[in-house]
């Protein structure tokens, strides 16, 4: 234990800044929940057109990867560890990238195959019955 | 920061020193959150299979709306909202108590965690009413031409389109929605849940040891630090559970 601990090198920064750096990053992510509400209440609100909805949900998805960002690099310090550590938690992450966009096609293509051959499960299930 | 240049002149790999300069404990606690960020994120996935093949889902505006006290206004995401800043709050309370960490500040740290354990408490009570508001809360939905009043649970989900039937005792009545709504809304924030109670109990031993001075004889604060981190992955995974189930 007293052996690793030698061999890990810490930096620390002024005391004034740290809490500052908190402080600020609170802030932001408080602002970017309240907008993301925002925008949640809006398309309830307002009757809008589809696409202009996806455009929204699609501005919450970013706004949330925001906070993301901000939580790992600043909360948890990822942003102060050494460029290799960074890259082996980050590099095996872009496999959602895949992993999204494939399963949301997949399920998007399982509901036009149903709405084109079987029509029926459709008409059944909004007649208020479920098998 | 002021040690980048510093830093890249250092030879991280000629031995002798760590070359990710992190403690064993720490690194792994990484690679443990890295491996629960994709558990996470195969259930959000699915459940976003499973929405995208289906013609009708629910607006989270209508499901999400009640507030404690607050009888039948109509208040959507309030409580959830709620909900979302109890577990930012605790976020920011858990990077105090590793910044007094670093400081050796044993006052410090018993403070911040004692307001840590007391936000992840008040997140799950937050939750314990909300799951039983959906379960025992019943609509009126029309089932086989007859109307029954439901809740939200795993087998059933009163939360479909408009019924054809104009209205029942002043209210609209609707048809039952997906099934599979409750099982993904209760099994991934359940999951979640879980997580925040596991994280609360980790919280409370970090900070019994702390009480006994374990971390002071010892030197160092860095069990907070990975405590810390574990916490602050449950409010990430939080992140998007709001985003997957009451935004989008």
């Amino acid at each position: 234990m007293e052996h690793s601990v030698q061999e890990v090198s810490f930096h620390h920064e002024p005391e004034g800044d740290v809490v500052k750096k908190i402080i600020k990053t609170t802030i932001i992510l408080s602002v970017i929940t309240v907008i993301e509400l925002g925008l949640g209440l809006t398309m309830y609100a307002f009757p809008m057109a589809a696409g202009l909805k996806l455009f929204i949900k699609g501005v919450i998805v970013i706004l949330s990867l925001l906070k993301a960002f901000y939580i790992v690099g600043v909360f948890m310090h990822l942003g102060d560890e050494v460029k290799n550590l960074i890259m082996t938690i980050i590099v095996p992450l872009l496999l959602f990238i895949w992993f999204i966009a494939a399963f949301l096609w997949d399920g998007n293509s399982w509901k036009v195959l149903r709405n084109t051959y079987h029509p029926q499960a459709v008409e059944v299930h909004e007649g208020g019955e479920h098998h | 920061m002021a040690t980048a240049g510093a830093q890249m002149e250092t030879k991280w790999w000629s031995g002798g020193k760590s070359p990710f300069n992190v403690e064993y404990g720490k690194l792994m606690m990484w690679y443990f959150l890295m491996s629960d960020a994709f558990t996470f994120g195969a259930f959000l996935i699915s459940y976003g299979t499973i929405r995208f093949s289906q013609n009708y889902w629910p607006d989270p505006n209508v499901v999400f709306n009640a507030f404690p006290f607050a009888g039948h206004a109509n208040l959507p995401l309030a409580f959830v909202s709620l909900m979302t800043f109890i577990l930012i709050v605790s976020s920011v309370t858990m990077v105090l108590a590793v910044h007094a960490g670093h400081k050796n500040d044993k006052a410090g740290v018993i403070k911040w965690m004692i307001w840590t354990i007391i936000g992840g408490i008040a997140f799950l009570s937050c939750q314990a009413w909300e799951w039983t508001h959906l379960i025992t809360g019943d609509h009126a939905v029309l089932i086989n031409g007859q109307i029954e009043e439901i809740g939200t649970t795993v087998t059933r989900n009163p939360w479909g389109p408009a019924a054809n039937v104009a209205a029942h005792d002043g209210h609209h009545v609707g048809t039952t929605g997906p099934v599979a709504f409750g099982g993904y809304f209760f099994g991934i924030t359940g999951f979640h849940g879980f997580h925040v109670f596991s994280g609360v109990v980790i919280n409370i031993v970090m900070l019994l040891m702390t009480m006994n001075g374990v971390f002071e004889r010892k030197g160092h604060y860095l069990m907070i630090e990975k405590a810390g981190l574990y916490w602050h992955f449950v409010d990430l995974v939080w992140v998007f559970v709001f985003l997957c189930f009451y935004l989008i």
